[in-house]
């Protein structure tokens, strides 16, 4: 054991003033509280599951069954050059699911790229969800109806967004609650640190989820983060962190629903860490077999959200034929729906391109609007039409 | 409240600083959705007095000292605005708006674009602009072209007293984002001006000097300097009309052209780095527009293409009177 330092004190304003430490203005608070739990939490397989809401356990059983139909259905697209990218959540549907139904209508969503089942759970059409990644608009649904912000390409960029959105709402005297997800790669970038430290600063009500799914494309959490977990980083922020097991749609809601309902009540912002697990590669664009091993997949899969939802369906005696039906053809007639509405090209404007840059277009933009439209002109004269 | 609406209306005397500070405060008061945020705008009231007495008057909430991240105060802008205020965020020196630049490029300016319309921006980015002040690195950067080269940006300079309160209240009256650059080493310039007299929408050019011989073109910090070289310049024969741009987007082409159409020769002038700067797409605009009334090449003056330099050495940078007439003396286009 090395020798310790043994300050001299002497001329330390700090031996004049108990309790004092440099910089310090506020009185210093025990971090315990506020460590995650040593183990993640799950409610799937014990007893807790039992008080479940029924209820509660066949809409999430719906809901992911028809998640991992769209996953699938996304994916195929993506083969036939109907999606121009899919970045399926194949395996991380309760973390998707759970999260958006803890919030209320009013609540504000803020999605990564990946979450677009978390969208799809907040009422917004499925496919209007997916035009981002067809390539016919940027966000296909009203953001302010649907209180679901657009879905964020940069990472964690949108962590600040549910921050300020938060903050506004308290001012307002709302009650409204904000939930940003991201991805453990997120963690990494510097908007997910200010957003963190202006929320604890702010006390605002956001709740942040981290899917931790294992790898940043292709980089694993190893060469990601040296922390114990994802959710001990919200300790140096002042604020809970919170561990969860990802797969168990039954824990997620209710980590959630505690974390959101501490926000509304005026508790502040919490992390959340969810370990899960990404199925397949991070786009259909990606090779996942060149940095990780088979085996690794498969033992996920054996720990697979829908499946350990199934099981405990079927220990309450909730499975039957009945639900099992209604789940797969809801999640069939999805899948027949999105094949038909992308079964063709959308008709686009190419006028729309001028439509939303400035309230007002500037001049250059009308000129360079009337050189397109010159364009068409031309085009559709050559063409006969 | 110890100012009355009587004692603010009505011609004074003041500096930018004040103008810019009455102009915040105008719009605290006038419209309650409007929020400052931005490191040391409450007790301190800026680095440069700017917001001095938000708080004291309008309240921590609506005049918000954050933490020191600039991505992190335009993040929470954006969030807010998306929640229907319309904040007005401080940065507190040009290069300190760095770190902000992913979200000002990925999300301020295409939030409207993004969501079809659905969510406008209403958010104005104040930015101490430019240099002159002897400054250390970091401190003088004038980095319009970045912000002017973006879609979705409205990009303002105000380079008068005047102008520094009506196009801040503009700015923050407008649906769209607008960069701010206020010309720091005019905050402390006196001069006459009305806050009640009509302002000229953001977009507009104004002729500050008309003039026959040929137009200096320019924004901000270097009105001033551009106003006494044409001053100099009658020594030598020649009448140079001074035309302020007052934003570069909207750009006003309409009496950028008339003006140089009907003089035939253009100089412009700022101070940040010729290179892709701003003066290059307003030349090569002109030359466009105006090529068969041009009697020389519309030309540029700018700062050099260094990184901006130490204090000591920014008076050979900074384009002066010198260099502007010079410029002026190369009007005299011969093949």
């Amino acid at each position: 054991m090395p020798e310790m330092t043994v300050l001299d004190h002497r001329n330390d304003p700090a031996a004049a003033v108990p309790g004092w430490r440099p910089g310090a203005t506020a009185p210093r608070t025990d971090p315990a509280p506020l460590l995650p739990d040593a183990e993640p939490l799950r409610v799937l397989g014990t007893p807790a599951a039992d008080a479940a809401d029924p209820a509660l356990l066949r809409e999430l059983y719906r809901r992911l069954v028809a998640g991992r139909r769209y996953n699938q259905q996304a994916t195929t697209l993506t083969k036939q050059g109907r999606l121009a990218v899919y970045p399926a959540s194949t395996g991380q549907e309760a973390c998707q699911v759970a999260a958006a139904l803890a919030l209320r209508p009013d609540d504000w969503l803020f999605p990564s790229y990946r979450d677009t089942l978390a969208v799809v759970a907040r009422g917004v059409d499925p496919l209007q969800a997916l035009t981002l990644l067809r390539g016919d608009a940027h966000t296909g649904y009203d953001p302010r109806a649907t209180r679901t912000a657009p879905l964020c390409t940069p990472l964690a960029t949108q962590v600040p967004h549910a921050v300020g959105l938060a903050h506004a709402a308290r001012l307002a005297g709302d009650d409204t609650v904000a939930l940003a997800l991201l991805g453990d790669g997120g963690t990494s970038e510097g908007d997910f640190h200010e957003g963190l430290n202006f929320a604890a600063v702010l006390h605002a009500p956001v709740v942040f989820l981290v899917q931790n799914n294992g790898y940043a494309i292709s980089v694993p959490l190893t060469r990601q983060s040296a922390a114990p977990t994802l959710a001990h980083k919200a300790v140096g922020y002042g604020m809970p962190g919170r561990l969860v097991d990802g797969n168990d749609a039954l824990a997620v809601h209710r980590v959630l629903t505690e974390a959101v309902e501490r926000a509304r009540t005026g508790g502040g912002p919490t992390l959340v860490e969810a370990l899960t697990y990404r199925i397949e590669a991070h786009t259909n664009a990606d090779d996942a077999t060149r940095y990780r091993q088979a085996e690794e997949v498969e033992a996920w899969r054996a720990h697979d959200p829908v499946r350990l939802l199934e099981d405990a369906l079927r220990g309450r005696g909730l499975l039957d034929e009945q639900l099992v039906a209604d789940a797969a053809e809801r999640a069939e007639q999805l899948a027949a729906r999105m094949r038909a509405e992308f079964h063709t090209d959308p008709e686009l404007d190419p006028m729309s391109l001028f439509a939303h840059v400035y309230a007002e277009p500037t001049q250059q933009l009308c000129e360079q609007a009337g050189q397109l439209a010159a364009e068409l002109a031309a085009e559709a004269e050559v063409h006969g039409r | 409240m110890s100012t009355v609406a009587g004692e603010r209306t009505g011609p004074r005397t003041g500096t930018m600083a004040q103008a810019l500070n009455l102009a915040l405060r105008d719009a605290m008061r006038a419209d309650k959705t409007v929020h400052v945020l931005g490191e040391d705008v409450g007790a301190l009231g800026g680095v440069f007095r700017i917001t001095d007495g938000l708080t004291a008057e309008f309240g921590p909430d609506r005049c918000l000292d954050t933490p020191l991240a600039e991505a992190g105060i335009l993040g929470t802008a954006v969030g807010m605005a998306m929640y229907g205020l319309r904040p007005v965020v401080e940065m507190q020196f040009d290069a300190f708006a760095y770190p902000a630049l992913e979200q000002l490029f990925s999300h301020v300016a295409k939030m409207r674009n993004r969501t079809a319309g659905k969510l406008p921006l209403p958010i104005t980015v104040r930015i101490p602009y430019g240099g002159g002040i002897g400054g250390v690195e970091h401190h003088s950067d004038a980095s319009e072209a970045y912000y002017a080269a973006t879609p979705g940006l409205h990009v303002v300079a105000p380079a008068t007293v005047g102008d520094a309160y009506g196009l801040l209240r503009a700015a923050i009256a407008s649906d769209d984002p607008v960069v701010f650059l206020e010309p720091k080493r005019l905050y402390w310039g006196k001069d006459g001006w009305d806050p009640a007299a009509p302002v000229e929408p953001i977009g507009r050019a104004v002729l500050r000097r008309p003039g026959t011989s040929a137009v200096l073109v320019t924004y901000g910090p270097s009105l001033p300097v551009c106003l006494e070289a044409a001053e100099a310049a009658k020594a030598e024969g020649w009448d140079l009309a001074v035309l302020d741009l007052r934003s570069l987007v909207p750009f006003d082409e309409a009496t950028a052209c008339a003006v140089v159409r009907s003089l035939g020769r253009a100089v412009v002038v700022h101070e940040s780095a010729g290179f892709g700067g701003a003066g290059a797409e307003i030349a090569a605009r002109l030359t466009e527009k105006c090529f068969h009334h041009l009697a020389a090449p519309v030309l540029r003056v700018t700062g050099f293409d260094v990184p901006y330099p130490p204090p000591m050495l920014e008076h050979h940078h900074l384009p002066g009177v010198d260099r502007i007439l010079d410029a002026v003396a190369r009007l005299q286009w011969e093949e």
